[in-house]
């Protein structure tokens, strides 16, 4: 067996890690000069198969490092250490419309990272690599504990970090598509910060009840061991800012240390159901506009926000620390214009201090934990009735997208673990 | 804030565990990466400590063997109530100074264990699980007895994702293959230990993580030396497994022995005439074998040696006499001047089980191979106070354990070295073997010709 190329060293450090860690993609024993394409190949849960890749060219040594080196061409360009991984997109006749979410956090996902002779830009199926590895990424770090939470009619997902606590915890909602998605809650609490995951959408008991009560309830009846109860956050996106931003503000039971509030807006009637609360946007739905490949945008049912101040949380009321992220170019809700607001309603109130706005331009609505894909539009179900399935416009230009996940995930940690670990209390006025 | 008050409630509180310091703030403990192969380092830190604040990092490991092992080491917070065990020093434990890895090297049985233990992991496809934990105040025992502040578990790993398991049994060889992920070729390694015996899995395990398909010989039984397959024809049929497999390079396929599996290395390196290994990587192994004997003779050599074996003052046997003075002609020695490939040589200075560097040094390998020409192929890197047992790196020191000798006879042998230099030794020895194996076995220079 005669190659011109033989025994090329691939490797990936570390080869398991979390899902928001960065990792080293090196590939050593090549000829000088040679070009070569590194491509990431990665099938999801669903069965879906999506792939990235990126074009380099072996240095004097005979070696490329993704972390160091620039890509000439692929899914990403420049000098971009993961951009093996946020650019990964749906393989050339996938189904349209695709959005990676890992439901079953139990196992890592796992990317096969190989390395062709050349510079490809498709046909990597049909040929044999020089060399690949396996990569693991998870979102459970290990001695990190799932506990499903069905008590009182709930839907939840409870992850406690490793160790004998008592650590801080966290409400983690998502937004309007509804489901218990779990991984955002398992990551957190890899970082120390005991975290409920909840579906408040689908059971009925969440729908009907007055927000604060609900989750008064819902809090003392998951009240565990390991939580310290006077150390409890919330986290929202989208639909969950406005859950979040009235549990802040109106609740009489629950104090809450800090308020996270990403893709959301504080438009909303005060009072009122979940239920009630999602009928009063879609009294709006004319405002529905599509763009060329018609795909929705929502952004406009909110618009313009209101004067009316029953029709806005009031967020001059707030007690504690807020942190608002916002992509400015949102299409599904009017997250920006809403932060703008907030930001002059918390000033005119005097307790702007607590307010953060992190404001990133190109970037959509769909802030995710760093370094899985990006996706400007994606299939959406409408719970109905009736159900039907939608393209929804999300907005966001991948690499501008991409960075501001990585930027608000590290200062949304830093965020979380100021408020819910600092030793002296925040300002509880 | 007011709660209706319910017996769970209420009983929920009291299980909340008390701790010595500030009650309702625990520390964050952060080990990055949680998940490692056992050669990757990590970075242990501790965070929202009161300032100035003494605390002890702890980590305990269960064996397979239902043993327990720990190590542990003194800090002091700093005005930003932070630890880092990568940054800060040590002030006391079972290691000292600045010490990234030392919660893992310096481990060692608990107090009222049994004497004698090695830890070596058998099953290879599961992680060594490591729980690294902070306690309050610098404490030297009792750790059982109380609950840590914080408390992080981290698996340290044999086998990468991909890597594949191959039990062997092939023309009478048996032993156990590895094979990294990804297409292949790859170059290969036969992988040989010393007279302990057994079917050791985890450096070819580890080697394979690194790109290497690695087959771990067995060869004797752990007490059997006199039926050891030692004939040359077990080790070149073993050797042309790994270098006929599909899935690895014929002509990038080398030896790593240690102990008797270097003594293995350097013979057939020099007088095989079936296999032509690319590299070889010898450990804490010597030249010295009674050439073209029958192994029956080595093994009633080696009981007439049996006077010159020593007792430490713990009645620990040392054995590193029975092969002294190194002889001065041939027949007890490999002619190592006819070796043809590149030769790495790991010996510790403080080794009690083989005189490995008087033979590297002396009348031995380097001059052999300076008459014959050769020893441009001759590396030899020597650690002062390190034993015989270098293993791989962060693995705890082992200066004696528990051994089965001959006719499963039980004693206890003296390896040698100290702890702090015999990790040293391990570490910066094995980042030498990954990049010589990778400079012979990977890199597109043609073997070197004998001159």
């Amino acid at each position: 067996m005669d190659r011109k190329q033989c025994c090329v060293k691939l490797s990936v450090q570390p080869s398991r890690g979390l899902m928001d860690e960065k990792f080293l993609v090196l590939v050593q024993s090549v000829l000088p000069g040679f070009q070569l394409t590194v491509y990431a190949s990665y099938r999801c849960d669903d069965g879906h198969s999506w792939e990235a890749f990126a074009h380099y060219t072996a240095n004097a040594s005979g070696t490329v490092n993704v972390s160091e080196d620039h890509s000439l061409g692929g899914t990403y360009c420049g000098v971009e250490p993961m951009g093996l991984m946020w650019s990964l997109r749906p393989v050339p006749g996938s189904k349209p419309g695709l959005r990676m979410r890992k439901m079953n956090v139990l196992t890592p996902m796992e990317v096969t990272i190989s390395v062709y002779r050349g510079h490809l830009t498709e046909g990597f199926v049909d040929q044999v690599p020089l060399a690949a590895v396996v990569v693991e990424r998870w979102y459970m770090a290990p001695g990190v504990r799932r506990v499903p939470v069905t008590e009182g009619g709930l839907t939840a997902t409870l992850f406690l970090p490793s160790g004998p606590g008592p650590f801080p915890g966290l409400l983690d909602l998502w937004g309007g598509g509804g489901k218990l998605v779990e991984y955002r809650a398992a990551l957190l609490a890899s970082h120390g910060i005991a975290s409920l995951a909840l579906d408040y959408l689908t059971p009925q008991i969440t729908k009907e009840n007055d927000v604060s009560v609900l989750f008064y309830n819902e809090w003392t009846n998951v009240q565990h061991p390991q939580v310290i109860d006077s150390r409890i956050g919330i986290l929202g996106l989208s639909f969950g800012t406005s859950i979040a931003l009235k549990m802040a503000v109106y609740s009489q039971v629950f104090k809450l240390r800090c308020v996270v509030c990403i893709s959301g807006s504080h438009v909303q009637p005060i009072k009122g159901s979940v239920e009630q609360i999602m009928t009063s946007f879609h009294n709006n739905v004319d405002k529905t506009r599509f763009n060329e490949e018609q795909q929705v945008i929502w952004r406009d049912l909110l618009l313009p926000i209101p004067t009316d101040p029953s029709l806005k949380v009031e967020v001059g009321r707030l007690r504690c620390p807020l942190l608002m992220v916002v992509g400015e170019d949102d299409q599904n809700w009017p997250a920006h214009e809403s932060a703008v607001d907030v930001k002059e309603m918390m000033q005119r109130a005097g307790n702007d201090h607590l307010l953060t706005v992190l404001s990133y331009p190109s970037a959509g609505h769909l802030i995710e934990p760093p370094f899985t894909p990006f996706a400007r539009a994606s299939s959406y179900k409408i719970l109905g009735p009736p159900l039907q399935m939608v393209m929804v416009l999300w907005g966001g230009e991948t690499v501008a997208h991409s960075r501001a996940q990585e930027d608000a995930w590290r200062k949304t940690l830093v965020f979380l673990r100021e408020n819910l670990y600092r030793a002296t209390s925040s300002s509880h006025l | 804030m007011t709660r209706p008050s319910s017996p769970v409630l209420l009983f929920a509180r009291l299980l909340r565990p008390s701790s010595t310091m500030s009650p309702a703030v625990p520390p964050v403990l952060s080990v990055v990466p949680s998940r490692a192969l056992v050669d990757e380092t990590f970075r242990v830190t501790v965070q929202n400590l009161p300032p100035g604040s003494a605390v002890t990092l702890h980590s305990l490991h269960r064996s397979e063997d239902e043993d327990m092992w720990e190590a542990f080491g003194h800090y002091v917070s700093d005005q930003g109530g932070s630890v880092s065990v990568s940054d800060d020093f040590c002030f006391g434990g079972t290691y000292t100074g600045k010490e990234a890895m030392g919660l893992l090297w310096s481990m060692r049985p608990v107090p009222g264990s049994r004497e004698g233990l090695r830890l070596r992991k058998r099953d290879v496809c599961t992680p060594q699980l490591v729980h690294i934990s902070v306690y309050g105040g610098h404490a030297e025992q009792g750790f059982a007895a109380r609950p840590p502040l914080a408390s992080v578990l981290s698996e340290r790993w044999f086998m990468g994702p991909g890597v594949r398991r191959v039990e062997v049994k092939e023309k009478g060889a048996r032993g156990t293959l590895f094979i990294p992920p990804g297409p292949g070729p790859f170059p290969g390694v036969l992988d040989m230990w010393g007279g302990g015996g057994g079917l050791l899995e985890y450096r070819s395990a580890l080697l394979a993580s690194h790109g290497y398909a690695s087959l771990a010989l067995e060869y004797v039984n752990p007490g059997e030396l006199e039926s050891a397959d030692m004939e040359f024809k077990y080790f070149e049929t073993a050797f042309n497994i790994v270098r006929l497999h599909p899935l690895v390079s014929p002509d990038r396929v080398g030896f790593f022995g240690l102990c008797l599996g270097s003594i293995m290395t350097n013979y057939l390196a020099a007088e095989s005439t079936a296999i032509k290994p690319r590299c070889c990587v010898c450990v804490s192994g010597v030249h010295l074998y009674p050439r073209g004997a029958a192994f029956t003779e080595v093994y009633q050599a080696i009981t007439l040696k049996a006077h010159k074996v020593r007792l430490d003052e713990n009645n620990h046997e040392i054995w590193r006499y029975r092969e002294l003075p190194i002889p001065g002609d041939l027949s007890g020695k490999v002619d190592v001047g006819r070796i043809n490939c590149p030769m790495l040589l790991v010996n510790g200075l403080d080794d009690q089980n083989l005189p490995t560097v008087e033979a590297a040094e002396d009348v031995s390998m380097a001059r052999m191979m300076r008459a014959a020409g050769n020893d441009h192929l001759l590396t030899r890197i020597e650690y002062p106070a390190a034993g015989h047992l270098i293993e791989p790196p962060y693995s705890p020191h082992f200066r004696a354990t528990k051994f089965i000798k001959q006719n499963r006879e039980k004693v206890t042998l003296l390896w040698g070295g100290r702890t702090k230099p015999h990790s040293d030794a391990q570490e910066d020895s094995w980042k030498k073997i990954l990049a010589f194996l990778q400079q012979h076995l990977y890199a597109n220079n043609p073997p070197r010709a004998k001159m």
